[in-house]
């Protein structure tokens, strides 16, 4: 039993424990009310279960993907966890490039995780290792593309409205 | 209380190696009338028992996620509505939270308390719906009809609001559209006069009723262990023991102000379900009371906006004489007002777990990425390990109760 402790010390719990992974971390950020953590691909498994088994993150919110079209580490993937006992969240980055989308799951640790994954492979094109069901959920099983993906055209790329530069941005 | 069955039960059926069993195939759904909603599940069953189960979702798919993605912030709560539309202005409120969280926007307690008022009542419709379904679908008609009325007068309550019952779209970043009228806080109180009574009448009808108890009780029942591994949030994970809630646990728009309990049940089955639900009706409506009676002892009767300019749309009269709100009213309509780099997750508890906003702003007039975390999508997945080795008419029974809403499941 953890019990309720303010959120610094428990930040500051998670950062002790971080250390042992020495540079398979590449970073630990504040972000607005959350901690994130930045973890190597390699590393991203052993993260996640450290954090389901010695540190009380018995839960996985939601997990998501994510495309950044003008970065060498262009896909990623972000694991939001909780410690309920504690009442503390936790977010865990991981960053890939294009050639190499393939992340392990975390369906044996959670789950929960299935139905996440198969979404994320459905519209980020990720693939996950070792998932049990790995196929598209919400969109048509021969849908041609991976409709998140920023290049990905939601309207009429011809319409200039639409077009952020004509706000000057 | 039904026997389980053992896992092994089918094997009396192989003899001397030879499987005489003869499965059947089921299309329960896409347009099952107690699917209530478009989704299908492809079941493998022998004689009444489940053996298996195949999930097909994604019929109202509507890409909510790359739509944010076009939409200046100011647009995006016309999304949120149509997701869990049996309690759209948990959702509005909730992406205006996540904006406020965002933009760092502090708002007065008189504006959060109004919001909490919104939110139970929201939550009070809500639950009418998923458990007067429950009713109707163990035979049980009557509730469905009458006290079905009692959402009708919350959504009366929504319409004098902001003139819209089912899609809200309620509320904005920093506060609220408008004052309440005074027929808004009449018809709260009517609420509160009134609903107390149908709801005694309805728990009278089927809390104890024997028929309902016998259909209800050990019902797709579901481990608290098994039900956090799988994402349970929301009534379904409280019942199965675990006393996670949101308001409680991360309290957001004041909701620490108040005080209230968290139901719990025990064992996670349809009646367990049913219960927690109906517990939190009444406790909805001790919170209603304590937020009106905080905004009775307020001298401020009139503040529905924060101070947020940038945000909150001038009124009309002066944008059509003033130079000044004339250039808010531009600025804000066309999505223009600058909006931090960052990144929030916001959780607030909706009508059915865990609602969560994952918002990545750039900077630019658009998210980046909006992740939306819907409770339903992740707790839908152990439907099959619910029903598994139960009847067929125990599986429409743990549906209904799960309270699976379409829109918010295929977002």
């Amino acid at each position: 039993m953890l019990g309720f402790v303010v959120r610094a010390e428990r930040d500051q719990l998670v950062k002790d424990r971080m250390a042992a992974f020495g540079d398979r971390i590449t970073g630990i950020t504040q972000e607005v009310d959350l901690l994130c953590v930045h973890v190597k691909k390699d590393a991203l498994h052993e993260l996640l279960r450290t954090l389901r088994d010695e540190l009380g993150f018995q839960f996985l919110t939601t997990c998501c993907g994510m495309h950044f079209p003008n970065e060498t580490q262009e896909f990623g993937m972000v694991y939001h966890l909780h410690n309920m006992r504690a009442g503390h969240r936790l977010r865990i980055k991981c960053r890939t490039t294009a050639d190499d989308l393939e992340f392990q799951t975390a369906t044996d640790l959670w789950p929960a995780a299935n139905w996440m994954e198969r979404e994320t492979w459905d519209f980020f094109g990720i693939k996950f290792k070792g998932h049990p069901n790995l196929i598209r959920i919400l969109n048509m099983e021969d849908f041609p593309a991976f409709p998140l993906r920023k290049d990905y055209p939601l309207e009429d790329p011809t319409r200039l409205d639409k077009d952020d530069r004509s706000f000057g941005r | 209380m039904k026997e389980p069955l053992r896992p092994d039960f089918w094997q009396r059926d192989i003899v001397e190696g030879r499987d005489l069993r003869e499965l059947t195939t089921l299309n329960l759904g896409p347009t099952h009338p107690a699917t209530h909603g478009i989704f299908q599940n492809v079941l493998t069953l022998d004689g009444e028992i489940i053996l298996d189960t195949e999930q097909t979702i994604g019929y109202i798919h509507r890409a909510f996620e790359k739509l944010a993605e076009r939409r200046p912030f100011y647009q995006i709560p016309t999304i949120t509505d149509r997701m869990n539309y049996c309690s759209a202005p948990i959702n509005n409120i909730g992406w205006h939270l996540t904006m406020e969280k965002l933009c760092g926007i502090e708002l007065p307690k008189r504006i959060e308390y109004m919001r909490v008022i919104v939110m139970e009542l929201a939550r009070i419709s809500d639950h009418i719906i998923c458990n007067t379904i429950i009713g109707q679908d163990a035979g049980a008609t009557t509730p469905f009809l009458y006290v079905y009325q009692w959402r009708e007068k919350i959504y009366e309550i929504y319409e004098e609001i902001c003139g819209a019952r089912l899609t809200t779209n309620m509320g904005r970043i920093g506060g609220w559209e408008r004052n309440f009228s005074p027929l808004v806080w009449e018809r709260i109180r009517g609420i509160q006069k009134d609903l107390p009574a149908v709801l005694k009448e309805f728990e009278k009808m089927l809390v104890r009723n024997r028929i309902f108890m016998d259909r209800t009780i050990g019902c797709g029942p579901f481990p608290a262990d098994l039900a956090l591994a799988y994402g349970f949030t929301g009534p379904n994970l409280r019942a199965c023991g675990v006393d996670y809630d949101v308001r409680v646990a991360d309290p957001y728009s004041s909701y620490e102000d108040f005080d209230f309990i968290i139901p719990i049940g025990q064992s996670g089955d349809t009646y367990d379900r049913f219960m927690v639900r109906q517990q939190e009706m009444w406790q909805s409506l001790s919170i209603i009371r304590q937020a009106m009676d905080k905004l009775d002892a307020m001298r401020d009767k009139t503040t529905f906006q924060a101070d947020v300019p940038e945000w909150v749309l001038p009124p009309k009269e002066e944008v059509y004489s003033a130079m000044e709100p004339l250039i808010w009213h531009f600025k804000i309509v066309m999505g223009e007002t600058a909006v931090p780099v960052g990144e929030v997750y916001h959780c607030v508890e909706g009508g059915n777990g865990e609602l969560g906003f994952y918002l990545v702003s750039d900077g630019g007039r658009t998210p980046f990425r909006l992740h939306l975390r819907r409770p339903c999508f992740i707790y839908y997945q152990a439907f099959p390990e619910m029903i598994k080795g139960g009847m067929l008419s125990d599986a429409i029974l743990t549906m209904s109760s799960m309270n699976v809403i379409a829109g918010e499941l295929d977002a």
